[in-house]
Parts: structure tokens; C-alpha cells; sequence
């Protein structure tokens, strides 16, 4: 009974952390704290792949004399190392990214982003209307 | 030793650019490193071509990796399918380079240029990993590998607009959400079928009946690849990085990216759940159908209101995915060979339109808007003749591969949706026809700017431009190759009985 329970609370914990991820990607609007729901939410997915790979009972698969061992399955495991090395090569990205972006925007708010390429957008509408202007002339 | 080289092609074309990839990086000399890309595509290509070869006479090709036997180990298939993602990929690639060398020295400083070269075949190398391997994780890697490489090249735009990095982080955000979602449907099919082979998948599947698991194991693998493959609503990233990337970047992504996607989406819908036909057939009819239409006119409106030229010819990508979607969905093996066929015909049109763009900003040194197209058909004629031939194989005029494409797109969904899909897919080419002359007509008939009259046209730059417009009116006339070859992709993937 306790165990089966266990086996569920596992998978509410999965589901509570990917929901709590997805939400600060799209909710938040600060470029860090995106990065750190999304590593979240691909942590969340590591641990399901964990839980699928738990056996009741089972120990790391090391071959033993004793016949009757139970293993738990380790090909979950090694994908999750694979997707771990994917999830840090993403988050290096980003964060480098985002290091980039503070140093020309100066910020790393989304609002004050868009305020920025809007300002640009404004500006290069005016050079273009006092060009054709020129032109025109 | 020859022996060894064929019997290992499935793989040599996917590390070939990979291992290239590492010594591009090194080499400081930017015209060293471009002839290194430049020879490796052309390999890749070469093998490509040899792969075609071998699947016309045996049909399909399994490469059990490092001799893992499947499905234990991981499977490389090459078949009727996947070679037509692999041909574009490779074929545009190399191309692309080729038209790179003069557009990424203006562009790029000259520092950065042979990591671009290396960021360049990593991209192109996992592009073509994704269409080969048939093991769901290792799909799964490729998928990042290339989207991962992308972002980088799309970021090397912030020399020129420093929106590049936003778009780019934009899209490495929705990309590795979609991954993940990617990666959670294959955790849950693992957890039911015990296996990771994409062809065991299906044959586990028919064992059993369908289940909470499986349907949730569906909808996570197909939404992830839906984002991958910018169909609408999930296509926002998907502008902006290809407005905002160097502009021989754009070429590369506008043909490549989202085709492989494409692809891994029929294959998924196709052929792994196959078996569990209610689910696909419902997600067919009732979420990917409307969708198509929704996106051919979004995307075109969308282009129709827009003034920079690389962003509307991103919407316009938009709605011509939704035409291949469009035709995956009816479901119908000439409906699927209708997609595949568009599938090669749009990447060699939006590879020449974006080569076409490319070249006037090259020369007039801004972004193009449809303000600075003014006139500049007069002063660069060769760039403009190839740039309307390419529109109007988009628009679907006969004689063109577009028309191709659309005939068969629009018999197929006579035969088997009636007609007023018929009329949706005629209507939204026709309102595509306002955007195009909307550019055909600055263009042309307007006035040329003063500082742009001494423009003189090099033909040196134009070769895989001219060379695309070549395939774009020679696969109008005689479309045989690729009729063929999707129609063999579609019976292959949707069996004897459909």
C-alpha cells in the first residue's frame, strides 16, 4: 500500500515541477529567471525517466552470484545522463546569450527590451522618410 | 576498401560534417575554412546522391550503429522516405555554401567567420542525423545538436541588428521546450513498450490496446515536433530568427530546418503510430486540418502586411508549411506524396527567393524593405529575373515546380475532402500573388534611388542562385523525379492497405 502511494507521489512531484517550470518560461518576463524555469521543467523530466527505470526492490545492475537479485532497468538512467549533458549545453547557450543581451540592451527585462527595438524601429522609420525625402528633392 | 566505404554511408554522411565541423573551427583563415565547408557539403551530397542510388534498387537500408544490432542497438534507416529530406538537405546545403562566400564578408567579421563555417556543418550535420536515425533518444540529440547550431548562427546576426540575439534566444527557449516535450512522449511510449526502436515501437504497439499512456505519449511527441516544425500557432519564434540571422544563414535554415521536422512529424504520425489509427486519424482530421488552413491564411496576411523582406518571406514559410501539413493531414497516399512534393519544391524556392534578397543587400548595404527595393529591378536585372521566376513557382504558376505541387496538392483534396478545401488552397494562393506584386511592383515600376544607379551586377555570386531558378522552371517542365520518388515515400510510409 505505502509503496504504491510512494509510486504516485513520485509522479506528483514530476508533474507539480513541470507545470511550475513551464509556467516561469512563459509567465516571467526577466531572460534569467526563463532559463531557470526551463531547467526546471527538463529536471522534471528527468525524474520521470528515473521513476520508470525504479524497480520495487531493485539494486544497481551489478551482476551477483545470487540468481534471485532483482535489478532495477539502468537504460533510463544513461538516457537521462545523455539528455543532462543536452540540458547543460542548452543552459550555456542561453546564459551566454543572455550575457550578450545585457551588455548591448543593458537589461535583461523583456519590456524594456521590446521599449528599446521599438525606440530603434521609430528611428529607422524616420531615416528612411527623410532619405526618400532627400530623394525626392 | 571500397567495400568499406559503401557499406558505411549511412553513417558517413552524418559525420562526415561532423568531424569536419571540428577542424573548420580551427582553421583561422577564412577562405581555407570555406573551401573545407564548401568540400565537405560537396561530399556530403556526393553521398547523398550514392544513398539515392541504393535505395532505388534495395528499397531500404538499415546501418546498426558501432554493429549494435537492432533494436537493441541504434539504427540508422535510410528508405524511400528519408532520402528525399536527406537530397534537400545536403543539395541546399551545399548550395548555400556556395553562395556564402561572398555574403558572409560583408556581413560576419572576418574572426568569427570560420566558427560560423563550423556552426554551419554542425547544423547541417544534425539536420541530416535527425532524417536518418531510427531510435526515438537519439533522435532526440540530434534534434538539439541542430537546434543548437542554429541558434548560435541565427545570434551571429547581432553585428548587423542586435534583435538577432532576442530572436535567438527566443528561439532556443521554444526549441528546447519543445524538445523537452519531445523527450517526455518518448519516456512515456519507453515506459509502455520497452523499447526505443522506432520500427519495434510500432510493432509493440500493435500488441496492445490504446491507453491513457500512449495517447499522452502521442500528444507530447507530436506538440514537441510541431514547434520544431513552426507549424501554426507554435511558428512565433520562427520569424525573427529568420529575419534577424546572417543573411546566408536565413538561405540555410529558410530550405533546411523545418523540412527535416516535416519529415520526423509524418514519420511519427505514419508510420510509428500506426497501429493506433482512431488516435491518429482524430488528431489528422480535427487539430492538424484546421490548423493548415488557419496557417496558409495567417501566414499569408501576415506577409501581405509586412514591409521587411526577410520577415515576410518568413510568414510566407509559415503558410507554405501549412500547405505540406495540409496535405499530410487529408491522409491519403497522394495527398502525403502531394506534401513530400511540395516539401522539395519550397525548399528550392525559398532557398532562390532568400539567395535573391541576399544579394540586393549585399549590394545596397542595408536591410531590404520594400521601400529600398525601389527601381533597383533596372539596375540588377539578372538578380530580379531569377527573384519573379522564383515567385512565381511560389504562387504556383504552370511551368513552374510550384505548379507542380499545388496540382497535385489540390487532386488529392478534390478526391477526398471535396471542394471547398480545393477553394481554401486556391484562395490562399491567390492572396499570396498581393505580396509578391507588391515587391514585383517596387521593383519595377518604381522609380530607381539615386545612390543605387552605379550598381553593377558581379554573375560571379550568382551561380547557385541561378542554378536554383534552373531546378525551379526545369522541375516544372519534367517533375518525374520528384513525383517518383514522393510517391514511393508516401506508399512506403502509409502501407498496402490505405
Amino acid at each position: 500500500m505505502i509503496t504504491s502511494a510512494m509510486g504516485i507521489w513520485n509522479y506528483w512531484i514530476v508533474f507539480i515541477l513541470m507545470m511550475i517550470g513551464l509556467f516561469i518560461v512563459i509567465g516571467r518576463k526577466n531572460l534569467l529567471k526563463k532559463i531557470v524555469g526551463l531547467t526546471i521543467f527538463q529536471t522534471s523530466v528527468f525524474l520521470l525517466y528515473i521513476t520508470f527505470g525504479k524497480i520495487t526492490g531493485g539494486t544497481a545492475p551489478i551482476l551477483t552470484e545470487n540468481s534471485s537479485t532483482i535489478y532495477s532497468n539502468p537504460l533510463p538512467h544513461v538516457l537521462i545522463l545523455t539528455a543532462i549533458v543536452v540540458g547543460v549545453a542548452t543552459t550555456a547557450l542561453a546564459l551566454a546569450l543572455v550575457v550578450r543581451i545585457n551588455s548591448i540592451y543593458g537589461s535583461i527585462e523583456e519590456d524594456d527590451i521590446s521599449a528599446h527595438d521599438l525606440i530603434d524601429y521609430h528611428d529607422q522609420n524616420n531615416t528612411l522618410k527623410k532619405s526618400t525625402l532627400q530623394n525626392s528633392k | 576498401m571500397i567495400d568499406i566505404f559503401i557499406n558505411n554511408l549511412p553513417i558517413l554522411i552524418v559525420t562526415v560534417p561532423l568531424m569536419m565541423s571540428l577542424f573548420v573551427v580551427l582553421v583561422t583563415n577564412s577562405h581555407l575554412s570555406f573551401l573545407l565547408t564548401l568540400a565537405t557539403t560537396f561530399i556530403t551530397f556526393l553521398i547523398a546522391i550514392l544513398l539515392y542510388q541504393e535505395v532505388q534498387s534495395y528499397s531500404s537500408i538499415s546501418y546498426a550503429l558501432g554493429n549494435w544490432l537492432p533494436p537493441l542497438g541504434i539504427e540508422y534507416v535510410i528508405d524511400h522516405v528519408s532520402i528525399i529530406p536527406i537530397i534537400i538537405i545536403s543539395g541546399i546545403g551545399f548550395l548555400a555554401t556556395l553562395f556564402a562566400y561572398k555574403i558572409m564578408p560583408s556581413e560576419l567579421s572576418d574572426s568569427s567567420i570560420s566558427k560560423t563555417y563550423g556552426l554551419w556543418l554542425l547544423a547541417i550535420s544534425g539536420l541530416i542525423g535527425l532524417v536518418t536515425t531510427g531510435d526515438a533518444f537519439n533522435l532526440f540529440v540530434f534534434l538539439e545538436i541542430s537546434s543548437l547550431a542554429s541558434v548560435a548562427l541565427v545570434a551571429m546576426g547581432a553585428k548587423q541588428d542586435r534583435q538577432a540575439l532576442i530572436a535567438a534566444y527566443n528561439y532556443l527557449i521554444i526549441g528546447a521546450v519543445g524538445a523537452t516535450f519531445y523527450v517526455i512522449g518518448v519516456g512515456l511510449l519507453y515506459a509502455i513498450t520497452g523499447t526505443l526502436n522506432l520500427a519495434d515501437i510500432t510493432s509493440k504497439l500493435a500488441l496492445m490496446e490504446d491507453n491513457r499512456a500512449l495517447i499522452a505519449g502521442f500528444g507530447f511527441m507530436v506538440v514537441g515536433i510541431m514547434i520544431k516544425a513552426a507549424v501554426f500557432p507554435l511558428h512565433i519564434w520562427l520569424p525573427r530568427a529568420y529575419a534577424y540571422a546572417p543573411s546566408a544563414v536565413s538561405i540555410l535554415l529558410a530550405a533546411t530546418a523545418t523540412k527535416a521536422s516535416l519529415y520526423i512529424l509524418a514519420r511519427i504520425l505514419f508510420s510509428v503510430f500506426l497501429p493506433s489509427e482512431n488516435i491518429v486519424s482524430f488528431t489528422l482530421t480535427y487539430i492538424i486540418l484546421p490548423l493548415s488552413v488557419f496557417a496558409m491564411f495567417a501566414g499569408t496576411i501576415m506577409a501581405i502586411y509586412e514591409k521587411d523582406i526577410k520577415r515576410l518571406l518568413a510568414h510566407s514559410s509559415i503558410a507554405q508549411i501549412g500547405y505540406i501539413t495540409l496535405a499530410f493531414s487529408i491522409g491519403t497516399k497522394s495527398s502525403v506524396a502531394a506534401g513530400f512534393i511540395h516539401m522539395s519544391n519550397h525548399a528550392l524556392i525559398k532557398g532562390g527567393l532568400f539567395m535573391a534578397i541576399t544579394s540586393i543587400s549585399y549590394y545596397i548595404q542595408k536591410r531590404v524593405t520594400i521601400e529600398n527595393l525601389s527601381g533597383l529591378g533596372k539596375a540588377m536585372p539578372i538578380t530580379f529575373c531569377c527573384f519573379i521566376i522564383c515567385s512565381l513557382s511560389l504562387a504556383g504558376l504552370p511551368l513552374t515546380a510550384g505548379f507542380v505541387s499545388k496540382l497535385y496538392l489540390i487532386k488529392s483534396a478534390i478526391s477526398s475532402e471535396g471542394l471547398w478545401l480545393s477553394f481554401m488552397i486556391l484562395f490562399s494562393s491567390a492572396l499570396s500573388l498581393i505580396y509578391l506584386w507588391k515587391m514585383i511592383e517596387a521593383l519595377w515600376l518604381s522609380p530607381l534611388n539615386k545612390q543605387d544607379i552605379k550598381i553593377k551586377e558581379k554573375p560571379v555570386i550568382y551561380t547557385s542562385l541561378l542554378l536554383i531558378t534552373f531546378l525551379n522552371i526545369y522541375f516544372g517542365l519534367d517533375a518525374s523525379l520528384i513525383v517518383n520518388s514522393s510517391f514511393n515515400a508516401s506508399n512506403l510510409l502509409l502501407g498496402i492497405n490505405k
